[in-house]
């Protein structure tokens, strides 16, 4: 059986940072990643970052990804895998299993985990939402910032949160039309400068709104889109969009299955949207050994899971008695 | 059996094709809970294991039984959380 001091399961801000923190205190540390590269998020993330400079504010994020991954191959001590999924956590003996590529399997007994499995896309309901065409935001930005595809020509927003105003840009910037922006709240959830942008190359930010069907037989060919009320019911006229893509951009929730195979003890927080692990200052789930960072402990951004993974990096370490650098 | 409205054709659970009128259907019965449904649609048993289409089973549960989110039992999470081919199981893994 493989061993380590510290297994990350997930490689984006936050595990990267847990991962670097943990090595720095001299502790073994094994990271896996599900994707084909490590940086999570932020490999996509063409944008400047906001906050404190401490916190790299004013770096485009994948920019943020490289300095992390180059922390990182300074240490010796670090083991990592991409394209390796933890498939299960076993609380009987504490082991966790792995798939690498599909078909190679192992397990592994770490002394301390640190979950920084990230967060999956919502999505909501209407006629039509399995044709293609429709698509989260995160896949939208993966098609054209990691790998240069252009997912259609004209494209409905649904969300006016930062999400979908930062990728409603960049679908700008790719030479997509946004035929609008609809959010069903009666303001925009995300920064003003970033709606500004928007509004300023001629999107119209429709308030109040939300996507009530996709029109199309093999695929997206149109949208219809419609007011609601206070009980988010729609009501009014139906306003019909000509587009190909209809973009996803209505939340995130926080990845936690290993989490709940491990017995960690579950709040439901509608701050952080969903269930998270209870966990104390230190990012210590109510398991001794496993420790939670980033948006799998409630989404915020990726500041936040930077700062939250080098507390649990650092928290691990001092469990494991090695809580000082020499 | 009344006509199937469009609402009623949305699909849910996509790895499944769960629809919105099954769920409907269901949970007006009395299965009101995620692994209820689970157990009678194969909702949320798919390659993606419910990440997907939980929190919208969850909500329509919730409106048609008035219960909060949070008072809803969101189902047991079982190893393996994605798809493992039997084959490489079978092998028993590497235990280098």
């Amino acid at each position: 059986m493989r061993e380590t001091d510290v297994m990350v399961i997930g490689g984006g801000p936050a595990g990267l940072s847990a991962a670097a923190e943990a090595a720095s205190f001299g502790c073994d540390v094994t990271l896996v990643e599900s994707d084909l590269a490590l940086g999570g998020q932020l490999i996509k993330q063409t944008h400047k970052f906001f906050g404190s400079k401490d916190e790299r504010a004013g770096t485009r994020g994948f920019k943020i990804s490289e300095l992390l991954l180059e922390e990182l191959s300074g240490y010796g001590n670090v083991k990592t895998y991409t394209n390796c999924t933890a498939t299960g956590y076993y609380p009987e003996d504490g082991v966790v299993t792995c798939v690498r590529a599909e078909d190679e399997y192992f397990k592994i007994k770490p002394k301390k985990i640190v979950m920084a499995t990230g967060a999956q896309e919502r999505l909501i309901p209407f006629p039509n939402n399995h044709l293609p065409g429709v698509y989260g935001a995160g896949a939208v930005q993966t098609l054209m910032n990691v790998y240069g595809v252009k997912p259609g020509d004209k494209v409905l927003m649904v969300g006016a949160g930062n999400i979908g105003l930062i990728v409603s840009y960049q679908l700008i910037q790719a030479g997509v039309q946004v035929a609008g922006i609809v959010e069903a709240m009666d303001k925009v959830g995300g920064y003003w400068v970033h709606a500004a942008k928007v509004r300023r190359l001629g999107v119209p930010i429709y308030l109040r709104h939300t996507i009530v069907e996709a029109i199309g037989e093999q695929y997206v060919t149109g949208a219809v889109i419609q007011e609601i009320d206070e009980r988010f019911q729609p009501q009014g006229e139906r306003k019909s969009l000509d587009v190909d893509i209809i973009c996803m951009a209505v939340g995130l929730s926080p990845t936690c299955e290993l989490l709940w195979q491990a017995g960690c003890e579950m709040v439901f927080v509608p701050e952080l949207c969903g269930y998270v692990a209870q966990r104390d200052r230190n990012m210590r789930t109510s398991h001794k050994d496993i420790w939670v960072a980033g948006d799998a402990a409630g989404i915020e951004e990726a500041s936040s899971a930077m700062v939250e993974g080098r507390i649990a990096g650092v928290s691990t370490a001092r469990a494991l008695g090695r809580g000082t650098h020499e | 059996m009344p006509h199937k409205s469009k609402q009623d054709e949305i699909i849910i659970c996509r790895c499944e094709e769960v629809t919105l009128g099954e769920i409907r259907e269901w949970i007006e019965k009395g299965y009101d809970t995620f692994d209820e449904l689970k157990r009678v649609l194969r909702v949320g048993m798919g390659p993606c294991q419910g990440r997907g289409c939980r929190d919208l089973v969850l909500r329509e549960i919730s409106r048609i039984s008035g219960m909060k989110i949070s008072e809803i039992p969101p189902g047991r999470f079982r190893p393996p959380s994605k798809p493992v081919k039997l084959g490489v199981l079978a092998k028993g893994g590497d235990d280098e």
